[in-house]
């Protein structure tokens, strides 16, 4: 459309407009822009700019030996770092052919679905700080920050875990530890209802998400949405469940998907009601791991210098924004051939354009919010 | 305005929680809200007093620390700025083998190799460098060193404060002398140390 071309809209005259949303916007959260040609508050188009986060993870990896390349996952998406730790771990190891010990798988899942827990904190937090609801955010931290403590415990580290090796992990989990996961569960629970009483059932959070930037069942498949995203829309699609990896085969838990319980299927609460639910389903999932926690070792044998065969594969988690995929390609030597990283929020991203066509600039922070991109992930 | 979302914002809205006949009288529930937060803050503001005036140090005023006044304990799995650990003689117990310096997917460790005159079997570093600006502290060097020589248990950051890139290069007699504090010092002292700088800025 042409800027300067007059738009009439309700009988006013005005002119096309075109602002630059961030890349230093409260509600893009890392560095995100959006050029946006908005009608008064109505937005027309809205394109998403991406690439202000490119770290060039991926030629990086062709640099890097296999094992150490794992800290540089860690990068990918630093909300969520033990997934992309996995991931590439489970693409060597499949390569290679190399067996997981028991307990290290144990030890991967307790580890991301505590890392799970503390993104879609970070994620439904933040999406009632965009919102306007300054509280919920304080109290999603905070509790995030007891999971901090736990992964330092863990791994030795707060954000950048790099925990996960390939043929198990770093380090075993100790029995303490896993007292304090327990008694973390036991406090974390009930504040899962107290964030609903905060925040999900609040009036004027449902008003302003019910039925905003509803997302079809078939854009959410053209579009290849992933994650909550996907099951926000109603259908049901975990990799965890539908292309089992590690030890989930063995747990039980729910998928939880979008019902349209305050408005329209697919809307942005669905998203964010999904995330809540999962939050949930985490807790179950660590609670059976540590009560069949097996014993033996963390890390199976794996030499220092891992020369996987010539071949190539892909391998995918359900990471918390989705579907994350590593695609490597090995052609014999100390070095990845060739590293892909496919992650959920890049193709979130693709749907803003269509989505917000014709909803207001507030709404537009609402369905960022709703879809939890994260920059850096984006971009790699 | 989609027509689609004005619509279904009109027809389907609804409360999922059902409000009680006390929380629709709307003043009790306000002043017991009230009630809340204000016991919160004065609680906090008279616990901080008494911290200033140095009683009652034991109960904790908020969730928060009072960086760096006080910090939160370190576990001991703790990842912090390396050390390089030394023999009972006091020399560097690195034999410089380059296990690290192959180990390290950031690259940042410079080793150059020397041999002791009257010893023929064990070689040590002569350069030891860490470029802590390129280091990630993945703990790949303390894995794969075979002798125990490079430790990462300080339990200190990395230190951010210098003028110039060279000061965040890290040599041996740097990394040697950490050992000796630490085993003089312990691991607070260390730390005491290392927030000096902040607390009277």
């Amino acid at each position: 459309m042409n800027e300067t071309a007059p738009v009439q809209s309700q009988g006013f005259y005005a002119e096309e407009m075109t602002i630059s949303v961030g890349p230093q916007h409260p509600s893009t959260h890392g560095v995100l822009r959006f050029v946006v040609k908005t009608d008064g508050e109505v937005i027309n188009e809205a394109i998403p700019d991406v690439g202000y986060l490119h770290r060039s993870i991926e030629k990086i990896g062709e640099k890097v030996t296999w094992h150490g390349y794992v800290p540089y996952t860690d990068r990918a998406d630093y909300l969520a770092a033990m997934f992309a730790n996995q991931v590439f771990c489970m693409a060597a190891e499949k390569l290679a052919g190399t067996e997981v010990t028991r307990r290290g798988e144990f030890c991967r899942v307790i580890a991301c679905e505590l890392n799970r827990i503390a993104s879609h904190l970070i994620s439904v937090g933040t999406f009632g700080q965009d919102i306007g609801a300054m509280t919920p955010f304080v109290h999603a931290l905070r509790e995030r920050e007891t999971i901090n403590n736990l992964m330092e415990e863990i791994c030795g580290a707060r954000l950048t875990y790099n925990y996960i090796r390939i043929g198990g992990v770093g380090y075993d989990i100790l029995p303490e530890t896993c007292t304090r996961i327990t008694e973390f569960l036991d406090h974390f629970e009930p504040i899962v209802d107290e964030f609903n009483r905060l925040l999900s059932n609040n009036k004027i959070f449902i008003e302003r998400l019910a039925g905003v930037a509803v997302i079809s069942k078939e854009d959410a498949f053209s579009y290849n949405l992933v994650g909550p995203n996907l099951r926000g829309c109603g259908i049901k699609w975990d990799i965890r469940r539908d292309i089992p990896y590690s030890v989930y085969p063995e747990l039980e838990f729910e998928v939880p998907v979008g019902t349209g319980q305050v408005g329209t299927l697919g809307d942005s609460y669905d998203r964010y009601w999904v995330r809540i639910r999962e939050l949930q389903e985490s807790c179950k999932i660590l609670r059976q791991c540590l009560k069949m926690f097996p014993k033996g070792p963390a890390i199976a044998k794996v030499p220092r210098k891992f020369k996987p065969p010539v071949g190539e594969c892909y391998a995918r988690v359900e990471a918390p924004r989705g579907d994350m995929g590593f695609y490597v390609v090995s052609d014999g030597s100390e070095y990845p051939y060739r590293v892909r990283i496919r992650t959920g929020s890049f193709t979130a991203m693709s749907i803003i354009d269509k989505l917000s066509k014709g909803i207001m600039v507030a709404d537009l922070i609402a369905l960022i919010g709703s879809l939890d991109v994260d920059a850096p992930e984006i971009d790699r | 305005m989609a027509p689609l979302a004005a619509q279904s914002r009109a027809n389907r809205m609804k409360r999922i929680e059902e409000m009680s006949l006390w929380e629709r009288l709307y003043f009790p529930e306000v002043i017991r809200g009230l009630t809340v937060t204000g016991y919160r803050f004065w609680r906090n503001l008279i616990v901080h007093t008494l911290h200033k005036l140095g009683l009652a140090r034991k109960v904790q005023a908020a969730i928060t620390v009072q960086y760096p006044d006080e910090r939160a304990p370190y576990p001991d799995t703790f990842r912090g700025r390396h050390r390089l650990t030394l023999k009972d003689d006091g020399l560097v117990q690195c034999t410089a083998c380059f296990l690290c310096a192959t180990a390290c997917p950031a690259e940042c460790i410079y080793i150059e190799a020397g041999e002791y005159p009257d010893n023929p079997v064990e070689k040590y570093p002569i350069r030891y460098e860490i470029d802590t600006l390129r280091c990630i502290y993945c703990g790949f060097c303390v894995e794969a060193c075979p002798c125990d020589a490079i430790r990462m248990d300080t339990g200190t950051h990395p230190g951010n404060l210098g003028f110039s890139r060279k000061d965040f290069v890290e040599n041996k007699e740097v990394l040697m002398q950490r050992s000796r504090e630490l085993a003089e010092k312990g691991k607070e002292g260390l730390y005491e140390e290392y927030v000096k700088p902040y607390r009277h800025v």
